[in-house]
Order: C-alpha cells, then structure tokens, then sequence
C-alpha cells in the first residue's frame, strides 16, 4: 500500500514537471526527435469501403522507400496507420489515439468524408495539421474556420463546374438529364452543375433522377431520362452503377452527350466491363494519369511507380489508380516535411503546407500543378476534358481552373 | 405508354434477379428451416469461383458446372462444420452463425480477389431484342428462362422424388422423420448443398449486369428478402413471383408516383416486407406451418 502510493506520489511528480516543460503558448515540437517524425492516418482495412485501403498501403510503402533511403533530413518517417472501418465512431477514437497516445506530429491522408466530418472540429482545436485528407467534399477548403485542415484532389463541384462551362460554351440546345446518388457525394457533383450553369440552370436541366447505393440496378432511372428528351446525360455514379448505366443506355439506343464523373472513369473496372463500343464518345474532367491508359506507358512518372510497385509494394495492383493516387500523396508529404527543414512544429508545417507553388506530382496530368496559400486549401484544382476514344481517354480542350472566373 | 412497357420490362428483369435470389433462400428454408442470411454472399462467392475458372481458361458452361458441383460440395461442407454445432441451439444463434458467415464470405472473397470490379460474361446474346420501341435485354429474357428452369426443378424435385420428400420431412418434423428411418442429418447438409447451387445459379446469372464484385449481392438480398416474404418462404413459385412483383412496383411506383420517386424506390421493398408480415404473415402463397409444441 505504502509502496504503491510512493509510486503514485513519483508518477504525479514527474507527470507535473513533463507539464511543467511544457509552457503554454510556446511552439511544441510534438511527434519529432532528431530521428524521427510521426505521420498518422486512418484508412479502411476493413469494411466497406476496404476497396480503398490499398491507398494506406501504397502510403506506408512509400514512406519506407524514403526511410531505406535515408530519411528527409535525417529523420525517418514514422507512419501510423489504423483501420476504422469506414465509420465514424471508430475514427474518433482512432484519431484521438493517434493525438494524444502516440503524439503524432501531424495526420495526413486520412480518408473518407463521413469520416474525416467526425473529426474536423476536434483536430482543429487540438491543431493538429490535418493534411491532404483523401476526400473530394468541398468542405476541406475552409482555412477561416478550419485553418489546419487541408483537402487534396479537386473536390466534386470543382468537376461539376467543368462540365457546366463546358456545355453553356458547346451545346447550346442542351436538355441535361441527371442522375446521381442519393448522398452527400451526388448532391455535391450536382450543386457544381447547377452554380456552374447559373441562372439557365433551372430551364437547361430536365430531369434528375436519384438512386441509392444499395439499388441493384437503375435500368428504371435510365429509362425515365431517356424519356425525358434529354440530349446530356450527367451521370453521377461509382463504377458499379456506371457500367450499368452506359450499357442500359446504350443497348436502349439513348445517344445523349453522356458526361461520366471521374470518379468512374477507370478503363478497368468501368468502360471494359460496359462495352467499348457502349463506352466511345463518354466524356469525362481528369487531373490524373489513368494507370490503364497506354498513353502514359512511356510517361517518367508512370514508370517511377511501376518500379516502386514492384519493389515496395508487389501485392498491389498495377490496374489500380489508387495505388498511383496514394504514391502521390506520399510524396507531397515528404515534400512538406522536406519544405519544413529543421523546424518541424506543427505551426510550421501548417505553414509549409500552405506554401506549396507549383509543385508537380507524378500522377498529375501534365499542366497541373499543386498550389497552396493561407486562404487556398484545396491544392489541386485544375482538369482537362477528355474523350474516351475506344482505347484510352482523350485530352482536349483548355486546362481547367476552378478559380479563374471562366 | 411505350415507357410504361418499358418500364414494366426493366421491372421484370429487375424481378427475375431477385428472384433468382429469392429461390435458394426459399430452398434453404424448405429444406432446413433456417433462414440463411450469408445465402447471397455465398452465391458471390461460388460467382468468383466461376470466374476464376473461366479465367483458367475453362469454356463457360464447363466452369459453370464445375462452380456448381463446387458449390454443392461447400454447401454440405459448411452445413456440416459451422452449422451442425448450433443445430440444437435457439434460432437466434443460427441467425448469428448465418450472419458471421456472411461478413467472412464478404471480407475473405475482398482479400482473394480484391475490390476491383471484374466484367462477368453472359452465355446469352449481347444484342437487345427491339419490339416496337420496347427494348427487351437478351441476357435479362435467358436469365427469367433459367430462373423458370430453376424453379421448375425444385418443384419436381421437391413433388415427385423420394429424395425431396424426404427432405422436406426432415425439415418440418425432424423426430417423426427420424423414426420412419430418414437420416435427418444429411437431408440437412443436402439442403444447404441444393440452396447453395441455385445461389450459384443466381449470381452467374446477376453478375453479366451488375458486375463482379465482393458486394455483388448486398443489396440485391434485401430484394430477395422482400420477394420470399411476399410469395411466401414456403412456396419457391410463390417467391419467384414475388421477385417479379417487388421488380415491376418498386419500377412503377419510382416513375409515377411523384412523392416517393426514385428517392424512396429502396424503402418501398421494405415497406412492403412489412406491410407483408402484418397483414399476412405466410406471404401471398404460403402455407402456415403447424408445429405440435
């Protein structure tokens, strides 16, 4: 008794005196040493939404290329990666365990919306970096209310602009069909379409059909827009609803202008599954170099990941962009670490991050670049159109940028 | 009008895919009494075996039979190791060995085969049928005439052989069974073997449209669900019909009944397994089930 209340006097003492190391206000270096600097994230490993695990994966891959080679500055990267699920509730935990157990400098890449919505208000209290969350929402792009919350891809509205401006420019009798899922991700591409056509948009969109995520099938949507007269077709789906809407339409014999959402736009697991001959003619807006697209078999960047998939990462598939998108991520990070030099508080890397011009990524589509600044969260924000041709999608047109006035 | 047929088309393609769903989870409960909740991710599983085989280089009806002859032999073999040990237990617990085996099948087929969607063929046409201005899906018309055939089969099967019969006997009253010399047991695995192939059946058959993935079956069970409650769990014409229906009203009702729209078309299945077991709990053609207690 007497023994364990000496411990327990010894244990507050030198809790007190870690506290007392500690003053408020001043910068805190939390999550470095000389050595090392640790990274956390989420992913789903399981559940779900797992398809998308492989992103955490190529990540922690990533970050041992950079260790066996060194480190960035001398300091290896730690990375901490837990599962959630896919569910909020485990991502708070996670999240928190990540900050306040193993102390981590900063997260990175954590991934998915609902997810990354349950723990927005705590990492920016706690200030943590929360950095290049992997998640198209548009509401990581809000530095006045969120100022250590950063998104990365362009996020769905920016796409649904794309789409916009393009068809006020080129399809002046246009009848635009919609059809989206029911949830937060479909109802952004759509709100893009709709503050990207303005005022017409109301006159130029005829019909908009919904359908959820559990739905086997949307033949009945595709006939009720097709019956609708439509000569778009803004068809906001993930690949499992794609290919069965750009078959259903095609073998219905519907011949809109049929702008498929990136979000879809694999050749893989979309437009070989549906048919290529059902898919030729689909547009569609791009910031990456589709993996199966042949065009970049010759590309620097494209062949640097295949070698690093074979050494690092051989169980993942080369078919799967989100390998390419998850390498890529990686190496912005290391880039901010590298941007940060000795001064790696989290201050400073929410600074660095912040102050990202012009940097190029491997799996961005020549032209596009990431920037940053204190008032610009989203880093990526320009796409091109481009065309599937039967064999691989086409680029035309101008670069996009979301913030130019178009 | 012409969208009206069309509809009611795609309406019944739609139903032929439950349907075809419907049947195994009627087989199963005819033959064991159990309502088997992993049925469908079974089905996706026996589906990837397929697929594997015809990517082995297999001729398509050599794989599917080969995936059939597969999946009987997993049915009996699961019956066997995972369902036996509960055979005795409260309901519940079965229901609870049926949804773990659904989470497995689901996780396990992920790890193997990953989540990337792989194209599935179809041994009918690629061609839609045109008559009129009505566009008739060539796989979606072979995949109703392989559900008839199906259910054409378990009809016989369960009518006229000693085999079925015995088999339903064993599920309804396994003591009495039991004591006219009917080995309770194996009618058991056998059930689970048979519901597992017409499972096979049906994912061969939904996997051309909606594509090969671990979630292949998700959301089509819940159909199903609705479909077997509506025709009845006891009666597999019963459940087949109920697929049709669940397809063509949840197809109807999105596209004219303005307030639901294709925004409720999902809650209109389950409102209708609800609707179902309040008002008539046996479905439209099944049979109350008497047991002495």
């Amino acid at each position: 008794m007497r023994r364990s209340l000496q411990l327990l006097a010894l244990a507050l003492a030198l809790g007190m005196a870690a506290v007392a190391t500690v003053p408020a206000g001043a910068q805190t270096v939390v999550g470095v040493t000389p050595t090392e600097i640790k990274i956390g994230n989420t992913n789903p490993y399981s559940g779900p939404a797992s398809a998308y695990g492989t992103i955490g994966k190529t990540i922690a891959a990533y970050f041992k290329k950079v260790n066996d080679e060194g480190g960035i500055n001398g300091r290896k990267i730690t990375f901490i990666t837990y599962d959630d699920a896919y569910t909020p509730p485990k991502t708070v935990e996670m999240v928190r365990k990540l900050v306040e157990q193993d102390q981590v400098a900063a997260l990175f890449q954590t991934l998915g919306t609902p997810t990354n919505t349950a723990i927005h208000k705590y990492v920016n209290q706690q200030k943590v970096p929360h950095l290049f969350v992997a998640t198209g929402a548009t509401k990581w792009d809000d530095p006045k209310n969120f100022p250590w919350t950063m998104g990365f891809q362009p996020n769905y509205q920016t796409e649904g602009r794309v789409y916009a401006a393009y068809i006020l420019k080129n399809i002046p009798d246009a009848k635009i069909g919609i059809l989206y899922q029911n949830d937060d991700y479909g109802k952004d591409y759509v709100k893009g379409m709709e503050d990207g056509l303005g005022a017409a948009a109301s006159k130029l969109i005829v019909l908009k059909q919904s359908h959820e995520v559990t739905d086997p099938t949307i033949d009945s949507q595709i006939i009720n827009l097709k019956n609708s007269g439509a000569n778009v077709f803004f068809n906001v789906t993930i690949p499992k609803f794609a290919v069965q809407a750009i078959r259903k339409a095609h073998d219905i014999g519907w011949k809109p202008t049929h702008f498929l959402n990136n979000v879809s736009s694999s050749y893989a697991s979309v437009l070989k599954p549906a048919g290529v001959e059902a898919s030729r003619g689909l547009i569609t807006a791009l910031y990456t170099k589709v993996v199966t697209d042949p065009q970049w078999k010759n590309d620097k960047g494209f062949q640097d990941w295949v070698a690093f998939m074979k050494k690092y990462y051989p169980e993942g598939s080369l078919e799967d962009d989100s390998n390419f998108f998850g390498y890529s991520a990686a190496i912005l990070m290391a880039h901010v670490i590298k941007q940060c030099g000795s001064d790696l508080s989290r201050e400073n890397i929410m600074r660095q991050a912040e102050n990202l011009k012009g940097v190029e990524l491997p799996f961005l589509l020549p032209g596009i670049k990431v920037d940053t600044s204190p008032t610009d969260h989203a880093p990526i924000q320009q796409e091109r159109l481009a065309k599937f041709n039967g064999e691989y999608w086409e680029l035309f047109g101008e670069l996009f940028d979301a913030f130019r006035k178009n | 009008m012409d969208i009206l047929i069309q509809q009611v088309v795609s309406g019944l393609a739609t139903g032929g895919i439950y349907a075809s769903l419907a049947l195994a989870l009627v087989m199963i409960y005819q033959a064991t009494d159990v309502v088997n909740f992993a049925q469908g991710e079974l089905a996706m599983f026996a589906t990837y075996i397929c697929w594997s085989l015809i990517n082995a280089g297999l001729p398509y009806w050599v794989a599917f039979l080969s995936t059939l002859a597969i999946a009987f032999v997993g049915g009996v073999v699961i019956e066997r190791v995972v369902i036996r040990p509960v055979e005795n237990a409260p309901i519940l617990s079965i229901v609870m060995v049926t949804l773990g085996l659904l989470v497995i099948c689901n996780s396990v087929a992920g790890w193997i085969w990953t989540y990337l969607q792989k194209p599935f063929p179809s041994p009918f046409s690629a061609n839609p049928i045109k008559v009129g201005n009505v566009v008739f899906g060539a796989h979606d018309l072979g995949e109703i005439e392989v559900t008839m055939l199906v259910l054409l089969c378990i009809y016989l099967f369960f009518r006229f052989t000693p085999l079925g019969l015995a088999m339903r006997a064993a599920a309804h009253n396994p003591v009495s069974s039991r004591l006219v010399g009917i080995r309770v047991g194996w009618m058991l695995a056998l059930g689970w073997g048979l519901a597992a192939v017409f499972g096979a059946v049906a994912g061969m058959m939904v996997a051309p449209v909606l594509t090969l993935e671990p979630n292949l079956m998700g959301g089509v069970q819940i159909y199903a669900f609705a479909a077997a409650t509506l025709g009845g769990f006891t009666s597999p014409g019963g459940a087949v019909l109920g697929g049709f229906i669940v397809g063509v009203v949840e197809n109807l009702v999105g596209t004219y009944v303005s307030f639901i729209g294709t925004e409720l078309k999902f809650t209109v299945a389950l409102a209708m397994i609800i609707v179902v077991l309040l008002v008539r709990p046996t479905g439209l053609f099944g049979t109350t089930v008497v047991k002495r207690v």
